[in-house]
């Protein structure tokens, strides 16, 4: 009698265990050749852009290609002293290609950025050296305008000299590398990203709170009321919640304006004169007011949801042991609905944090938040780059965030209405 | 709620004020939505009401600004709407059919690493709509499909999808494989057994994860305005530029279409998920 165990063999007279891993990995197939075209299609129209904007955001070729020869020169340079003869006339050669290409403009405006007072020496630089003779260049650059004999400019364009750049990223917390490369800030009454910064939480954290306290009793008599009144009153949190929202806005954006419904009422009442209607719109208060409603259902539905499944006769058995009602709503029912207040916190913060239109329609110029200034440099100012780095900086926070939600809820318990 | 007869009075008083907060919330959440109906029918310019609607004048009330959406001059709603709808009827079938068939995928147990790729499929959701839209107007530009009605079609596609993946995953959860195993033994292939026996029992999650596709398209302006030229504006658009530059009636008119639209949807979003719970024995 054999002591081995007879391997189990299909009909085929493969092993069965063989055979098992071989449907097994069909079935990996099959399942994965499923989501297969939804995440290639993700990937690539959504995945490797926002990895572009990364790329763009500390890309800085652009005067790295426009001025090699004299990149190339300067690395031989301290940086102290004005450079020799060999990287002016490296900068010359460099310059007149750009010239022939009509390029120039737009290295005045790069060099501008890094420092102020490029422009004009540029043009007069443009102008001048059409008539430059041979040899000397040093000489008969520093001739055109004295700022081009200011060591300080030709450090200017050695900072340029590296392919990348965290300069973007500084920028949007309002600081920026000095002469001699250290990080300091730029001088108080010019530091706007980081009241925008502070502005955004604190508009999303308030929100959030408001939120949260408006939602909490509704949820509460929602989860408790009989089916049919319920249901009924269901409907006021999910209509907004399903209507457009731009409707809703234009709607804050009437009842809040100094002739809208809201500032009539007041007046009606004598609550404030004709005269003195206060402005409760383009500014904080405007987008307080609007985002709270907007964000509402948000936080309701998840905390109706954790409501729903707590059972009343827990609140009666507290009682019953002898809480008040007070005690027993505070040691029994508030830390079930835990799990609800944080999904519908989270869900807050993040939508709000990441806000345009509705700040844009009634914050006004106080009440505008860090996307309404990204719009801004992709559409007006068109300096993508800096757009890129603080979207970047923006989708860090909102992951950091995202990443304590899956923590504490789990991505998988997503609640839709 | 009825309070019992022994009730305390300081218990009646918190009663009552508890109620008072709940009602003023309600009120919160849906009057803003009331004041558009009535100040659409203005026969007035103004955005607030007139002396005259005041007094229920039947003379203060109009309907001109619903003409002027349907007839006026400079009438940009026309082609608005008929942008919007077809977007958001394409954009609603591609999210459909990609989100139900990933969802498939993502639900069988032999699906490997499912939740990195469940985070990818759902990322466009939870990132802010401005990155988004950042990014996907990088990308559109560079295919050559900016202010084209493709690129904004897949551009909602991108947004609409985690919704139907959503839905449908959840629809899913609740499913008996066991019915396929039964198709299947009794000899029908994998594509009929959908067809027949999967799809019909998932539609209600198919369905409501298609109406928020349609709803996000339908009422989406971020990504649409770093995208749109001036041929493929579309209802979010133009309200967006009419609140920015005037506040005009007309607007009224189509928000108050809008809600009706909304309602609309919501009801049917209703029903769908009332009989999806039914279906999958959740509501008892």
């Amino acid at each position: 009698m054999s002591s081995e165990t007879q391997k189990i063999l299909t009909t085929d007279g493969i092993p069965l265990e063989v055979s098992l891993k071989k449907a097994e990995r069909r079935n990996k197939i099959k399942a994965f050749l499923l989501v297969a075209p939804l995440l290639l299609f993700l990937i690539i129209t959504y995945v490797f852009p926002i990895g572009d904007m990364l790329m763009r955001s500390v890309d800085d070729k652009m005067v790295t290609e426009m001025l090699p020869k004299t990149f190339k020169a300067m690395e031989k340079w301290d940086g102290k002293e004005l450079p020799e003869e060999e990287v002016f006339k490296a900068f010359y050669l460099d310059f007149r290609q750009l010239v022939d290409e009509k390029r120039e403009g737009k290295l005045s405006t790069q060099l501008n950025y890094t420092k102020n007072g490029f422009k004009s020496i540029i043009k007069k630089l443009r102008r001048k050296s059409k008539n430059f003779e041979e040899g000397n260049y040093k000489e008969q650059i520093m001739a055109v305008h004295k700022r081009w004999a200011d060591v300080e400019y030709w450090k200017a364009i050695k900072r340029r000299a590296p392919a990348y750049t965290s300069q973007k990223y500084l920028k949007g917390m309002d600081m920026f590398k000095n002469e001699n490369g250290e990080i300091v800030s730029v001088s108080e009454d010019r530091r706007i990203h980081r009241i925008l910064w502070l502005r955004t939480l604190e508009i999303a954290f308030f929100v959030t709170l408001f939120c949260f306290l408006m939602a909490y009793p509704i949820a509460h008599l929602l989860a408790t009321l009989p089916m049919k009144y319920s249901n009924l009153l269901m409907i006021c949190v999910l209509l907004p919640f399903w209507t457009s929202l731009l409707v809703r806005t234009a709607s804050w954006m009437i009842l809040l304006q100094q002739q809208g419904v809201v500032n009539d009422f007041f007046v009606g009442l004598g609550l404030v004169a004709d005269d003195a209607r206060p402005e409760m719109m383009y500014n904080k208060t405007g987008t307080y007011v609007a985002m709270t409603q907007i964000l509402l259902p948000f936080m309701v539905l998840p905390l109706y949801s954790v409501m729903k499944t707590i059972s009343p006769s827990l609140m009666r058995a507290g009682k019953s042991l002898g809480g008040t009602p007070i005690v027993a709503f505070w040691k029994v029912y508030f830390p079930l609905t835990i799990p609800g207040i944080g999904a519908g916190c989270l869900l807050c913060f993040i939508l709000a944090i990441g806000y345009y239109i509705t700040p844009a329609l009634v914050g006004g110029a106080s009440g505008t938040l860090i996307s309404n200034q990204i719009a801004f440099h992709m559409k007006s100012t068109l300096d993508w780059s800096f757009a890129s780095a603080m979207g970047l900086m923006l989708l860090s926070g909102v992951l950091a965030i995202y990443w304590v939600y899956n923590k504490l809820v789990g991505i998988d318990n997503i609640k839709l209405g | 709620m009825a309070l019992p007869k022994h009730t305390e009075l300081h218990y009646r008083i918190w009663h009552y004020f508890y109620l008072t907060i709940c009602g003023a919330v309600f009120f919160f959440l849906i009057a803003p939505l009331f004041v558009i109906f009535p100040l659409s029918f203005n026969a007035e310019e103004f955005l607030s009401f007139s002396d005259g609607m005041k007094r229920l004048d039947p003379d203060a009330f109009s309907l001109r600004w619903y003409k002027d959406m349907i007839y006026g001059t400079k009438n940009p709603w026309g082609l608005a709407a008929k942008n919007s709808f077809i977007i958001a009827i394409f954009a609603t079938i591609g999210s459909v059919l990609l989100g139900t068939v990933a969802a498939l995928g993502l639900s069988s147990r032999h699906m490997p690493y499912k939740g990195i790729i469940m985070a990818v499929l759902i990322s466009p959701m939870i990132v802010p709509l401005i990155i988004s839209g950042v990014a996907i107007f990088f990308f559109m530009a560079k295919a050559g499909l900016a202010a084209t009605h493709t690129g904004i079609v897949l551009a909602h596609i991108i947004l609409g999808t985690p919704f139907v993946v959503i839905t449908v995953t959840a629809t899913l959860s609740g499913f008996d494989h066991s019915v396929t195993r039964a198709a299947a033994s009794l000899g029908s292939n994998p594509v009929n057994t959908f067809m027949k026996i999967t799809l019909p029992l998932i539609l209600p999650g198919v369905i409501s994860g298609g109406l928020f596709a349609f709803v996000t398209s339908f009422d989406e302006v971020v990504v649409v305005l770093f995208l749109a030229g001036l041929e493929n504006t579309t209802i979010p658009i133009q309200m967006w530029t009419g609140l920015r530059e005037q506040l005009s009636p007309t607007i009224l008119a189509v928000a108050t279409c809008l809600i009706i639209l909304s309602t609309l949807i919501l009801v049917t979003a209703e029903l769908l998920r009332r009989r999806s719970e039914r279906l999958r024995g959740i509501n008892r």
